[in-house]
């Protein structure tokens, strides 16, 4: 496998302003508890991994995080390019979707939830570079074909529609058409859940690749703690709500610290 | 750089509290120092179980010490890695602390060729000069040539731990961390890699190793430290 042709842009080694802050959030559904008093940064270049068994809380905080779910309490400040440190929830509504749309990612769990069902796989793709104002059919459609090989997609099946694709390659279309357009941060939700494992170990590459050479920041929500250990530089250990334990990924899985995450590791089958 | 302390522990303890087995408190050791200097391999010895790994990831940071520090000399000063944040601590791992450890664990349908390059890559070193010297030591730790386009997961296992070496050897770390790296290896590999650990202290490095196999320990081993000594008392 060649090595992927990135802009290169200088390492940041020691970053001093972070990317993305959260500071207290908290959401709440009536008496019941999404999250709660969730603080961390995000610097560039960095894949924060969030794991968790199912309804811990991990994707309301996807959620918050991202600006898609206004929090009940805290706030989540977004390093914009104008502006710089930002909090997403104090810009208008048609600003924070200017923001999501042209600076962010998000990769859906289900991937009929970020793409368009009705046009074809390449329009998918190609839309995000629309919407940043790009008008040159040539250009779009080459950096359209340049992603979909990236994502092992057959290229004769550019023009087909997404619901005539398996699961699989239609995550691998959403998860193109969330990097296109060279975003600053990319949210995912369980992003490798429905793919076989020989194009999830492509993807994990890819993402790789990617946060070095262009200083991508990910966050990643999985329950796969295997998938978390080769993508995620850092975790954070989610439980009713609440973050338990965070620390550098190998140091969570090798030696984790609390309960519940001892539980979580230990229940990992080997091959 | 001769004569410079490039690694430091001081009064480590490490004990580990199994939540789910009632609470148990697994003591290993505690009031633990040792220092290293450039061009010094210290080799831990002791039976098995008695926490010579444990050291070892306690110094990585992929344990969390209990208590006290571990300095590294990291770019002109020393860093204590128990309380440096998490992209300093990447950041020592990516320059100057290196870990062999007696397994392979990468991301599946990778070439051996573009594994061993990873390291120079993620050190700005450029494509070409990455993949020429780490051509080199594959070509030096006699790994087949048929095999440098091929994922390594259907190796036997000499041959993996031979391609984990080669990772780690592929950077001139100044401070490395050797589990085992001889174990499934073969007299002449066994040799090739004696010889690598050698030229990396002559050029300086601070080596800390654990080597069941004797001929290895005398070859490399600079002075022996007892882990057994500082073992902690059971605490009722």
């Amino acid at each position: 496998m060649s090595a992927i042709a990135l802009e290169e842009r200088p390492l940041n080694l020691a970053p001093d302003a972070p990317i993305l802050r959260a500071q207290n959030v908290t959401k709440r559904y009536g008496f019941i508890t999404g999250c709660e008093d969730v603080s961390f940064e995000l610097f560039p270049g960095e894949v924060l991994g969030i794991v968790g068994e199912s309804g811990s809380g991990k994707s309301t905080l996807l959620n918050c995080i991202s600006g898609r779910l206004s929090p009940t309490a805290g706030n989540v400040e977004f390093a914009t390019k104008k502006h710089g440190l930002t909090d997403l929830f104090d810009l208008s509504e048609a600003d924070r979707r200017r923001v999501q749309r042209e600076e962010l990612g998000f990769v859906h769990q289900n991937p009929r939830d970020g793409l368009r069902m009705r046009v074809s796989a390449g329009a998918n793709v190609a839309e995000p570079l629309m919407n940043l104002g790009n008008r040159h059919y040539g250009s779009m459609r080459e950096d359209t074909i340049t992603w979909l090989d990236r994502v092992e997609l057959d290229l004769a099946r550019i023009d087909d529609n997404p619901r005539n694709f398996s699961g699989g390659m239609q995550q691998r279309i959403q998860i193109a058409r969330n990097l296109v357009h060279s975003p600053r941060l990319v949210f995912m939700d369980e992003p490798t859940g429905g793919l076989d494992v020989s194009v999830q170990a492509r993807l994990l590459d890819l993402l790789r690749h990617l946060v070095r050479r262009s200083q991508l920041a990910v966050i990643v929500v999985t329950h796969d703690l295997a998938v978390a250990r080769l993508l995620a530089d850092r975790l954070m250990v989610m439980k009713d709500g609440h973050v338990v334990e965070t620390g550098l990924t190998d140091q969570v899985l090798d030696d984790p610290q609390h309960a519940y995450t001892q539980l979580l590791v230990s229940a990992v089958l080997q091959i | 750089m001769s004569g410079q302390t490039f690694i430091e522990i001081d009064n480590l303890e490490k004990h580990f509290v199994l939540h789910n087995a009632g609470a148990a408190r697994i003591p290993v050791f505690q009031n633990l120092h040792l220092s290293v200097k450039s061009g010094e391999c210290v080799v831990l010895a002791g039976v098995s179980g008695v926490g010579k790994s444990t050291l070892m990831r306690s110094i990585y940071g992929n344990y969390l010490p209990t208590g006290g520090a571990v300095r590294v000399f990291h770019e002109g000063e020393m860093v204590d890695i128990t309380s440096a944040p998490p992209f300093q601590l990447l950041d020592i791992r990516r320059r100057t602390l290196g870990y062999v450890s007696q397994f392979l664990r990468v991301i599946p349908r990778i070439s051996t060729l573009d594994l061993v390059m990873q390291p120079l890559l993620d050190n700005g070193v450029d494509a070409k000069e990455a993949e020429d010297r780490s051509k080199f030591i594959l070509d030096m730790l006699q790994l087949p040539k048929a095999h440098w386009d091929l994922p390594p997961a259907t190796f036997s296992g000499g041959e993996q731990q031979r391609v984990n070496i080669a990772r780690s050897f592929v950077l001139d770390f100044p401070v490395m961390l050797l589990d085992e790296p001889t174990a499934s290896l073969d007299a002449a590999n066994r040799q090739r890699v004696i010889n690598l650990i050698n030229r990396a202290l002559s050029n300086g490095a601070a080596l800390i190793g654990i080597f069941h196999d004797e001929a290895v320990r005398e070859a490399v081993a600079t002075s022996f430290f007892e882990v057994s000594e500082f073992a902690a008392k059971e605490v009722a």
